[in-house]
């Protein structure tokens, strides 16, 4: 669904990747690993189209990237569901129009019984009226996981979903996220956390992408 | 239905309110709408009086024939030969004696035999539309009838008209002025807030947001804004300007206030103030989306 052909790509800097390709089909799982600052923040950016590579070629269901619209690429993201490393809410809605706001911005309505479901399933309940600056970080990420998932999106995609929360909440992230999957959702989730991983290996047949030296590997047993 | 208003008031809320920024733009929409109720006040007020003074003198003249009593038949006969054969000259009438003391009667009172003076005859040209040359006619007259002055009201009018017409200008091209001033100040607005919610803009879009969705945000509060300052501050300039003592007093002031169909220009201002706001905003959100994916 998101396909990635010799995807070229550097800040002014200089080049953090060079012709890396990349395939999440339908109901796949991946994750992407590397130390802080390979890229892997970047490499999700290009997925979702934030980015555009320098060179090789990008196609999200089934369109060329370079070739599309704003408004396609507006129709894109609603088919892809991110939770983003710092989350990126409007501090001044509650969190409940916040994780209603794709369906909002794409002139559907909230079913309430769905937007209810929704909240209790990332255990939300209670905070659905606080405001996201007064919520914890835990929190901020399940409410982020919560408005990724609520177009019922074919592809979500994770920056760093346990990057300042507890091992509890982080499995039980994770443990949201394999749901989704077994729901048919293809998975990518961006993480330096081995643990993660390793945690995750032992529920689900996920593929581990490493980036090294501006390319990706697959990495297999050492973990 | 009531999913619909709840979706169309969030839509609205998608952009964090901004009380100052908010009272700044309804203030200075109102500012701009009361100046220009008075750039239009004297627009027309000036079209008026311009309208007036060269329609109603403009089209006549006279011809003043002062003789002695022996040529004045010959000189009027002369007179009247001359003005007939003038190009531009549509009618002619010789004043009767019972015309002319009707017109002194004001100044000398009634009962007054025209015999005992003497009063000059006096002859009336009614111009056709393109107007006749006075110097020729003057220098013709000159010849024919050397008693003959003729008194062409327009010549000390002309620069009254013209300035009324310009007096009309410039109100108009005050208005276009306000009208600008508003767009540039609404853009400066507008620019403000889509700068200070670039991060809001940036989490829409990335959650799916097309850019109309986003245009249409900004565009609805400013417009709103924007009409209602507009219609606040019309409402209190007509107010002044009914305010201002109203015809029959005569002269150029007391002409101001809005008369008839006139009344329709004036509720132009806040649509047209709107109209502003909702294409000033649309350009500048269109600029500021153009950095954001
Ligand atoms: N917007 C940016 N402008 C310039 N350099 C950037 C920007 N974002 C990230 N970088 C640099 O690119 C490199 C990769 O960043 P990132 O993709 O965030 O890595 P990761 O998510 O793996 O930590 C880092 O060296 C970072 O400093
Ligand atoms: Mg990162």
């Amino acid at each position: 669904m998101i396909e990635l052909t010799d995807i070229s790509y550097g800040y002014d800097g200089g080049e953090l990747f060079s012709r890396i390709s990349m395939e999440i089909g339908p109901g796949s799982f991946h994750f992407l690993t590397g130390p802080s600052g390979a890229g892997k923040t970047t490499l999700l950016r290009l997925c979702y189209m934030d980015l555009m590579p320098s060179g090789g070629r990008i196609s999200v269901f089934g369109r060329e990237v370079g070739a599309m619209s704003r408004d396609d690429i507006a129709a894109a993201r609603r088919r892809i569901g991110v939770v983003h490393q710092d989350c990126r809410f409007l501090d001044h809605l509650p969190v409940i129009e916040n994780i209603a706001l794709p369906l909002e911005v794409a002139a559907r309505r909230p079913e309430p019984e769905n937007l209810e479901a929704l909240l209790a399933w990332v255990g939300l309940s209670a905070r659905a009226q606080a405001l996201p600056p007064e919520l914890s970080g835990g929190e901020r990420q399940r409410a982020a996981l919560a408005r990724a998932v609520i177009m019922s999106p074919e592809v979500i995609i994770a920056d760093e979903p346990t990057g300042n929360i507890d091992w509890e909440m982080s499995e039980r992230l994770l443990e949201l996220l394999i749901e989704l999957n077994r729901m048919g959702r293809a998975v990518l989730i961006a993480t330096h956390d081995l643990n993660l991983i390793r945690a995750a290996k032992a529920r689900v047949s996920a593929r581990v992408l490493r980036i090294r030296d501006r390319r990706l590997q697959a990495a297999g047993a050492e973990l | 239905m009531t999913g619909g208003r709840r979706l169309k008031g969030a839509a609205d809320r998608v952009v964090p309110p901004s009380g100052f920024t908010a009272r700044l733009t309804q203030f200075t929409a109102a500012a701009m709408a009361f100046l220009a109720v008075f750039a239009l006040a004297l627009s027309l007020a000036a079209g008026r009086l311009a309208e007036r003074w060269s329609s109603e003198l403009a089209r006549t003249a006279t011809v003043r024939i002062s003789a002695p009593a022996g040529q004045m038949e010959a000189q009027t006969e002369a007179v009247v030969r001359v003005l007939e054969a003038t190009p531009g000259v549509a009618r002619v009438r010789v004043l009767s004696a019972a015309d002319e003391q009707a017109l002194l009667e004001p100044w000398l009172g009634p009962g007054l035999s025209l015999e005992s003076l003497p009063v000059p005859q006096l002859v009336e040209i009614i111009e056709s539309a393109e107007g006749f040359d006075a110097t020729g006619l003057r220098l013709r007259l000159q010849a024919e009838a050397p008693g003959a002055v003729l008194d062409d009201h327009s010549r000390w009018r002309q620069p009254l008209v013209a300035a009324a017409a310009r007096l009309r200008m410039l109100g108009l091209v005050s208005a276009l002025l306000i009208a600008a001033a508003t767009g540039a100040m609404i853009t400066l607005a507008a620019d403000s807030a889509l700068a200070a919610n670039r991060e809001v803009i940036r989490v829409l879009r990335l959650i799916g947001a097309r850019d109309s969705y986003i245009i249409r945000a900004f565009v609805h509060r400013f417009t709103l804004r924007t009409l209602g300052g507009a219609l606040l501050g019309t409402l209190l300039g007509m107010s002044a300007v009914l305010l201002l003592p109203g015809p029959g007093g005569g002269g150029f002031l007391t002409g101001l206030q809005p008369q008839g169909a006139e009344w329709f220009w004036y509720l132009l201002i806040p649509p047209v103030s709107a109209l502003v706001a909702f294409l000033a905003t649309r350009l500048a959100a269109l600029r500021a989306l153009r950095g954001i994916t």
